[in-house]
Parts: C-alpha cells; sequence; structure tokens
C-alpha cells in the first residue's frame, strides 16, 4: 500500500511553520505508523532532506513520548491506545493522512512534531509524591488496602504523561491528566496525610502553567490511550472543594521542643 | 594495566554489608550540602538514587535524556519485581534469592554483590508500597505474588502488566518530592556526551542540551551514571529506540573498565520479526509462562498447519520434556535456546519458521477466560494490536529477543568503577547477575542500588574528598572534554557521506546477531570482529548527517550514539571470542555437553545445555580502553571466588 502524507513541520517555536506533503514508498500493512515514519524518513535523508522530527522511544504504549494527532485526532483512530500502538492495517492504500503535533499553549513546540510537555513534571514537582524517606518505611503488609482500592488507584496510575487529553481538549485542559495522578495518591492510604495538600498545589500549578479549565466535553476521555476515565475528575473536584474549605494547614506553634 | 579490586568485605557473607555500613566513614550533616553529585540517568536507579542522596542532604543534579525522568526505558517492564519476603510461607528466603540469583547467573556473578541485592530486596518492596505503588493484592488487602523463571517459589511482586512503570512513577515522585524542595536540580533533554576526569578522578560531565543544541560543563564532587543498559547494539529489541550505551561508552573512552560485555540476555517470549521495517521487538511478558505452555510441532511437515489442526500427540511440549522440574519456567537463557534448538531443526512455526506456540487454551480449561483476562488481558491486548490475532483464540507466536546487558562498566562492591568518584548503578554496571539475569530481577537491582546501596557507599569516597574543593568547571580537563564534544559533532556534520546513520545501525545489529547472537563460535566471532571494523570504518568515511548543531536534531543524536554502538560491538565480539566456555546466555558451540559426558549421563543436563569451564574462565573480564577504536583493548580479570555456595553444573531438570 502507499499512503499520501500532509505532515506540519515547522523548523522551531520562533519560525512559523506549514504542511507539507509527502508521498510514501511502499508500505506494509504490518508496520507501525511510526515504522512508516522511519520509512519515509529513510528516503527523504537519502534524497538529502532533513527528516521529519517527531518523538518516540518505548514504541509500546507505555512511555507516553510518541505524540502525534493523526487525521485530526491525538494518538490517532483507534481507542484506547498510542501513536505507536497504531498500524498501517487501520489506513488504506491511497489515503491521505494528516499528522500534526500535540497543540497547546502550555506546550511549546520544539520542532516539526515535537512538542515540549515540561509543565506536566511541573506540576508533579508541586505535590504529585507521598512524603516518604529512603528507609522509613513500615513493612509493606503492615497496611492492607482493600483490592478495590487498589484497583482503581491502578486504574488512574496507568496514565502514561503523554498529553493527548490536552491535545484533544478545546480548552487545552489538563484535568484528566492531573485528576489521573491525584486520584492514584488520594486512593491510597499511604496518600492519605497529604491527600487535601496535594490537591491544592497540583491544580494551582496546573492552572500557573496556563492549561484551560474543564467544561467536562469528554474529548480527554476518548484519546486517552489508557483509557482514563471522567470519573477521576469529579473525584479530583471533589477533593479539591474539601481543601478550600480545609484551608491551609495550621503551623504549629513553634519553639517547646526543648 | 587498570587495578581492579573489588573491595568485598571481609567475613561471613551474611553480615558482610551490615559490617560494611558501620565501618564506611560517614560524612556529617553540615558538610552533606558541600558536595554535590551529578547523577546521571532517572530510571529506577538513577531517579531513587537522585531522590535518596537528596533526602541525605547532598546537592543532586540529576540529567536526562529524556524530556522527563518519567520515561526512561524503566517504565516499560511489564512483569515484576522480586523480594524475599516469604509472605506465600512457600519457603522463601533471603538466602534462597541469594542461592537462585547466583545459580541463575550461572556461578559468574559475584558472592558478596547478590547476598546483599537479596537481603535489601525486602526493603524495596516496603518503600515502594509506602509511596502508593499499587501492586497486585489479594482480596485481603495483602500484596499478591506470581512466580518468575528460574524459580519454584512465588516471590514476584506486580502491578497489573507494568510493574516498571509504576515503580518508576514512585521512584520518579521521591525525585518530584525533592526537587520540588530544592535538594535535586533536575536537567531534561540533557545528553551526557563526555565524562570529565581530572587528576584521576571522575569530576564531571560534557552535556548536550537536545532542544537547543548547547553545550555545557559541569563539575560535582562525583558522577553517578545510571544510564542503562547497551542491547540496541543489535538495532532490533526489547528496548526503547532511545537506549543507548553512549554514557557509558564515553566513561570507558576515560579509564573505566567494561565488564562482560559478551553476556547479553536474550528473551525466550517476544513476538517474532514480521519484515525489513522492524524497528523494535515487543516483549510479552514472561509472566505468561505462568499459565503458558509452549510448543511445536513433532514433525516438520506439520509447522504450516493451523495450531488447532495439530492433534495433542503430535505437539512437542519441549520444555516440559526436557527440563521437568521447572517445565515452562526454565530460565530465560535455557528457554531461548530451546527455541532456537528446535526452530534449527525446522521445527518452527509462523511465516518466517523462526517462532514457537505459547498455548493457553490449557490455562483457559482450567481457569476460566475471565480469569486469564485479569491475569493477562493488557499483554492479550497487546499482542492483538501487533498481530492481528487473538491468544483467547489461537496460541501466540513468540521467539527470542534482546533483552538485557548483563555486562555494563565494572564496579566494586561499592558500585564505584575503577576511575575513583565515578559510580555506575542499574543495568549500566555489570555487578549482580553474572551470565544470566533471571526475571523480575533487574528492577530489584536499580532500586537496590539506587535507593538502598549507593547512599550507604558513596560517603566512603566523599570522605577521601574535602569538601567545597571540586574543580572548577573552567579547569583544564573541562575544556578539553567541551572540545572533544565540539570536534565529534562538527566531524558528523560536516562528513559529507551518502549514508543515513540508522542504516549503520541496521547493518551492525545484523552482524550482531549473526556472530555474537544466540549461539557463537570462533569462526563467526573473528569475523564479526572483522566486518564491524570495516563498518566503523565505513561509518566515518560515508555517513550523512543532515541538520544543524544548534538545534532539535535527532539525526545527530543517532549518528552519535550509532558511532558508540559499533565500537562497543566489536568489544562484545573480543569478549565473547576471548571467553572459551559457555555460560548462562553466552553459548560457544564448542563448549556444550554431549551425550557422552557424565552430567549428561547422571542426568542433571541434556545434550547441548552450556558447559562452563571454571578451572579457566572463573573470573569478570574487565575490558580497558586502549587509547583509539582500531588498538586491541587490555583484558584484566577479576577472579571470582566463591566462599558460600559451591560452583556446580546448573541443573534445572
Ligand atoms: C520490555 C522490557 C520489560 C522488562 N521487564 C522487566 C521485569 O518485568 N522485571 C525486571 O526486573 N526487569 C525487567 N526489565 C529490565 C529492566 O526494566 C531494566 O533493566 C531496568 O529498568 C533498567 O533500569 P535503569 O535505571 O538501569 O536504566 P533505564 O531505566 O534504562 O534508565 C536510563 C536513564 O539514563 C538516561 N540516560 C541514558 N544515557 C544518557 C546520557 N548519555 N545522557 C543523559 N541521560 C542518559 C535516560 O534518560 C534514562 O533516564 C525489562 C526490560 C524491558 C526492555
Ligand atoms: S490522562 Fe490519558 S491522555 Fe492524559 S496524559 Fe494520561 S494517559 Fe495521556
Ligand atoms: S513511544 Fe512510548 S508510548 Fe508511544
Amino acid at each position: 500500500m502507499k499512503v499520501t502524507l500532509k505532515v506540519w513541520r515547522q523548523k522551531n517555536a520562533n519560525t512559523p511553520g506549514g504542511f507539507k506533503t509527502y508521498s510514501s514508498p511502499d508500505l506494509n500493512e504490518n508496520m507501525s505508523f511510526l515504522e512508516m515514519l522511519d520509512v519515509v524518513n529513510e528516503e527523504l535523508a537519502n534524497k538529502g532532506e532533513e527528516p521529519i522530527a517527531f518523538d518516540h522511544d518505548c514504541r509500546e504504549g507505555i512511555c507516553g513520548t510518541c505524540s502525534l494527532v493523526i487525521d485530526g485526532k491525538p494518538h490517532g483512530p483507534h481507542q484506547g491506545v498510542a501513536t505507536c500502538q497504531t498500524y498501517m492495517r487501520s489506513f488504506k492504500n491511497g489515503d491521505e493522512i494528516v499528522i500534526e503535533p500535540f497543540r497547546a499553549k502550555a506546550f511549546p513546540l520544539i520542532k516539526d512534531l515535537v512538542v515540549d510537555r515540561a509543565a506536566f513534571d511541573r506540576i508533579q514537582h508541586a505535590g504529585g509524591f507521598i512524603s516518604v524517606r529512603t528507609g522509613a518505611a513500615p513493612d509493606a503488609n503492615s497496611i492492607p488496602v482493600p483490592k478495590e482500592n487498589a484497583d482503581l488507584a491502578m486504574d488512574a496510575a496507568q496514565c502514561i504523561g503523554c498529553g493527548a487529553c490536552v491535545a484533544a481538549c478545546k480548552n487545552a485542559s489538563a484535568m484528566l491528566f492531573v485528576a489521573a495522578k491525584v486520584s492514584h495518591l488520594g486512593l491510597m492510604p499511604q496518600g492519605q496525610p497529604e491527600r487535601y495538600k496535594r490537591v491544592k498545589a497540583m491544580v494551582d500549578q496546573m492552572d500557573a502553567e496556563g492549561f484551560g479549565g474543564c467544561t467536562v466535553t469528554g474529548s480527554c476521555e476518548a484519546v486517552c490511550p489508557k483509557e482514563i476515565s471522567l470519573d477521576f475528575i469529579a473525584r479530583m473536584n471533589r477533593d479539591y472543594g474539601v481543601a478550600l474549605l480545609k484551608g491551609e494547614p495550621k503551623a504549629m506553634e513553634g519553639g517547646g521542643v526543648g | 594495566m587498570a587495578t581492579l579490586n573489588s573491595n568485598i568485605p571481609a567475613g561471613p557473607l551474611a553480615s558482610k554489608w551490615e559490617k560494611h555500613k558501620f565501618s564506611t566513614k560517614l560524612i556529617n550533616p553540615a558538610n552533606k550540602r558541600k558536595y554535590k553529585i551529578i547523577v546521571v540517568g532517572a530510571g529506577l536507579a538513577g531517579a531513587s538514587a537522585s531522590a535518596t542522596l537528596a533526602e541525605l542532604g547532598y546537592e543532586v543534579h540529576n540529567f536526562v535524556f529524556h524530556d522527563s525522568p518519567r520515561r526512561a526505558h524503566s517504565v516499560a517492564a511489564q512483569g515484576g519485581i522480586n523480594a524475599a519476603k516469604n509472605y506465600q510461607n512457600d519457603g522463601d528466603s533471603v538466602h534462597r534469592l541469594f542461592y537462585d540469583t547466583i545459580k541463575g547467573g550461572d556461578f559468574r556473578a559475584r558472592e558478596a554483590n547478590v547476598h546483599r541485592l537479596a537481603e535489601v530486596s525486602v526493603n524495596i518492596i516496603d518503600q515502594c508500597a509506602a509511596q502508593g505503588v499499587p501492586f497486585a493484592r489479594e482480596y485481603g488487602g495483602l500484596l499478591d505474588n506470581r512466580s518468575f523463571g528460574g524459580a519454584q517459589v512465588s516471590r514476584t511482586f506486580y502491578a497489573r502488566g507494568q510493574t516498571g512503570q509504576q515503580l518508576l512513577l514512585g521512584a520518579y515522585s521521591a525525585l518530584n518530592k525533592m526537587i520540588g524542595a530544592g535538594g535535586v536540580k533536575s536537567y531534561t533533554h540533557a545528553e551526557m556526551l563526555d565524562l570529565v576526569v581530572v587528576d584521576g578522578h571522575a569530576k564531571g560531565i560534557i552535556v548536550r542540551n537536545l532542544q537547543t543544541g548547547e553545550i555545557t560543563r559541569h563539575s560535582g564532587d562525583a558522577v553517578v551514571l545510571a544510564t542503562g543498559g547497551y542491547g540496541n547494539v543489535y538495532n532490533l529489541s526489547t528496548y526503547a529506540r532511545g537506549s543507548n550505551v553512549t554514557a557509558s561508552w564515553r566513561a570507558y573512552k576515560r579509564g573505566a573498565c567494561f565488564g562482560n560485555p559478551c553476556y547479553t540476555q536474550i528473551h525466550p517470549t517476544c513476538i517474532p520479526v514480521s519484515g525489513d521495517y522492524q524497528s523494535k521487538l515487543t516483549l510479552m511478558s514472561e509472566s505468561l509462562r505462568n499459565d503458558g505452555r509452549v510448543w511445536v510441532p513433532k514433525r516438520k511437515e506439520d509447522c504450516k498447519k493451523r495450531p488447532q489442526d495439530i492433534a495433542e500427540e503430535d505437539r512437542d511440549y519441549y520444555l516440559e520434556r526436557m527440563y521437568s522440574a521447572f517445565g515452562n519456567l526454565a530460565p530465560r537463557d535455557i528457554a531461548s535456546r530451546a527455541a532456537k534448538t528446535v526452530c534449527d531443526e525446522g521445527r518452527g512455526i509462523g511465516e518466517t519458521g523462526l517462532g514457537v506456540y505459547l498455548d493457553f487454551s490449557a490455562a483457559i480449561n482450567r481457569l476460566g477466560e475471565a480469569k486469564v483476562r485479569e491475569r493477562y488481558g493488557n499483554l492479550f491486548a497487546m499482542y492483538h494490536e501487533i498481530t492481528n490475532e487473538s491468544a483467547y483464540q489461537t496460541p501466540m507466536r513468540i521467539y527470542p529477543a534482546v533483552h538485557y546487558t548483563m555486562g555494563g562498566l565494572w564496579v566494586d562492591y561499592n558500585l564505584m568503577s575503577n576511575v575513583p568518584g565515578l559510580f555506575v548503578l542499574g543495568e549500566a554496571n555489570f555487578s549482580d547477575h553474572g551470565a544470566n539475569r533471571l526475571g523480575a530481577s533487574a528492577l530489584m537491582q536499580g532500586l537496590s542500588d539506587g535507593y538502598f546501596v549507593l547512599p550507604a557507599t558513596i560517603s566512603g569516597y566523599l570522605a577521601t574528598q574535602n569538601p567545597g574543593k571540586r574543580p572548577a568547571a573552567d579547569a583544564a580537563a573541562f575544556k578539553e572534554a567541551e572540545e572533544n564534544v565540539q570536534t565529534l559533532t562538527k566531524r558528523l556534520l560536516g562528513n559529507k557521506g551518502k549514508r543515513t546513520p540508522d542504516s549503520f545501525h541496521k547493518e551492525l545489529g545484523k552482524l550482531m546477531w549473526e556472530y555474537c547472537g544466540m549461539a557463537r563460535n570462533k569462526a563467526g566471532l573473528e569475523k564479526g570482529i572483522k566486518a564491524i571494523g570495516e563498518l566503523r570504518e565505513e561509518f566515518w568515511k560515508n555517513v550523512s548527517v543532515l541538520g544543524e548543531a544548534g538545534e532539535w536534531n535527532q539525526s545527530l543524536e543517532r549518528a552519535g550514539r550509532i558511532a558508540d554502538f559499533i565500537e562497543l560491538g566489536e568489544l562484545m565480539c573480543r569478549d565473547a571470542l576471548m571467553r572459551e566456555e559457555s555460560c548462562g546466555g553466552h553459548f560457544r558451540e564448542e563448549y556444550q555437553y554431549t551425550p557422552d559426558d557424565p552430567e549428561t549421563k547422571q542426568g542433571l543436563v541434556n545434550p547441548g545445555d552450556v558447559k562452563r569451564r571454571d578451572d579457566q574462565f572463573a573470573f569478570v573480564s574487565a575490558w580497558e580502553y586502549a587509547g583509539a577504536p582500531d588498538k586491541a583493548p587490555i583484558l584484566n580479570k577479576e577472579p571470582l571466588v566463591y566462599e558460600e555456595v559451591h560452583m556446580s553444573t546448573r541443573s534445572y531438570k
């Protein structure tokens, strides 16, 4: 099979970009989408043209690096998979495929199809953890966790931090991502002491990064490669509400330890 | 010659680590913050080390080439992590985990290191659970376990099919906490391209910012490499595409010895290659072998039939037949080689004939489809995406693929290389797995090194260095190293060749798989060394790297990494050629059990099993760079002394 690609090319954030059209060489339907791009890139390079920059690493749907909008849909035509798990058998001979980067104000473009998602890291620096020093942990079985809770926490923890939810959202909101993070830790007993402090800190940082608000359109859930549920957003909103009611934790009176 | 001192503490095996921690010098809290430690890598090993060192009060600077620490290749681990918790009450203990690991490594690892690993394993699970890692649980709320290859107890902890991601998120969260608290400065999209050695000590690194191309110098009191494994030297592997050897290789060229480079793990259960365009091979977790049965047809003529049409009595469940005690849970090296053997006999399945079946029908009959789905649903889904086949209905097709490298930079008991001040953790070092790694033990080692070992040993080195006296980044050695990097970049971009970097990677991968893969022999390795040497020359004559230095340039990144892989490939072949024995994953065709050997007759081994030669090869090879890529490297040997365990013939029958 052969396809035509309309690809977003942009040298860097300061140079305007635009679409360029390429026709693919002969392809095999068992190729992954990224392998198709590899083949196209080899051809470009052999002609002395700069290859198309795109992000990828594990190529098995777990690292969250790959990040293409394919025909208008982050991570391509299928539900519950990342770009790298998309195969050419999902396309037909002669198709024209439009490929764009994940666009969002909080994800500045680096080159072509590569964007900078460091904002996600900064949200987690603000509170995405349970404060436990190495070596200070009790025996792992000393705190039983009901299987249902552990499973639900695991559902949230599956998020691979790809940012497709942001790219799909007309407000470029990061709510699904942050909700997944907050819910994972908030559902575990170990995460309770910092539960409200955490949600407040992470949501505040999310806002500071310039992500938009959530108007519950659900487009994030529809593209999420790990099918993270919108329910987690509701959960986070509840926790955030409680956090606001509780206000800043009161500082203890100083001194007195002797 | 390099000086190699393993620094294994004296005394009984079981108390070495405790005693060593006690006798290692400490740094007083006020002085800790005067020491700056550079950590390269934020996989399980690097993230856990960075977080813990910062908690102790050191100033930590962490560098990753990824855009985020959370994307390190550790994220891809599926199956699980071992620990000697004995929560199942099935006879596990620190000693048993130690023994299984030593035996699994075919008696080519250091006893003291492996014992420490087994001791620390229990603390790892505690630590991770406290961080909120959502491990699988039983209905009573306690932690669940499964069994993995090479063990007869259930000691593997897991988190659905993504143990690696969950453990990494735990370590990353610890790192985030310390970044947020100001204890760690994190540099992302930052690739280390050289090690700076001042007066014989590692005191800094040279880094390229992948977004801007800017080259910067960083000085520190010690440098820690936790940069992962080098299996991508084979081009096709289960590694992430970005995994590379550059950090280790550049350190090697600065004097660090490379230990056991030829020890490679070929994993038995991966999805077979489907075409020339292939960019990676996907692992199907070994946990599948708990419930899946491996077989091929007994007769060649049946190979093209549909598996459903092959009668039970015409199937050869060869692992169960050959290794009845462990069956489908035989260690990886054995299971892989057995798959190769049956395919070489012409009994392989699938279009290419390079495949065997992994069949779940018995498990589905026994447990029901729902239970199988609960255990392996995501793996079956992954298999379906890639192959368009349902493993609920038809057996999976699998074949071995390169998966892990036991070799790596040589380190002593303190995880310090022979270059003082340079520490190496995780898959990047050579230390704990001997000639074959058992499943679920790499995650354990990465976290053991990072959370517990390095933080306890590094003070021994730092105590010999005056606080606040590290060399400034304008010292001559920094200037020289930066120029070295600049020159290399110019050379790559200025080379007006005709071939893409990737075309060299593919060619290298084929040579390595052919000559230094699952079965090796003298003539092949000699051919490999020659061919790879020629490829190196061809690379520098004919590579073409497009784009510029001062921008995001993936061709440039890759070209530099491939140049290093080519040199490494040659070293791996040399190591494999030197090692005239078979052990673990290193199979030299000349050294295998025959039907006439006494061990075969006693029923300990099968004909064709690996044959070690302890009298001559019970040592770690530690290769030293000779100053130029075309000069033969220097071989140093660290003898392996077994005090506790008898180096027996490894039997899984
Ligand atoms: C598919 C797969 C499944 C696996 N499953 C299991 C399993 O179930 N159980 C198990 O025990 N093991 C498993 N393993 C093995 C295990 O995952 C790895 O050995 C381990 O995670 C390696 O961790 P690490 O911290 O040493 O390195 P990595 O996680 O590879 O991290 C390397 C880090 O170094 C950085 N880096 C590298 N080079 C540079 C440079 N030059 N400059 C800057 N930064 C650099 C990277 O950015 C990254 O942060 C699996 C491996 C694979 C491939
Ligand atoms: S919530 Fe889903 S789409 Fe958003 S970052 Fe996580 S995995 Fe990606
Ligand atoms: S490349 Fe890792 S998720 Fe796609």
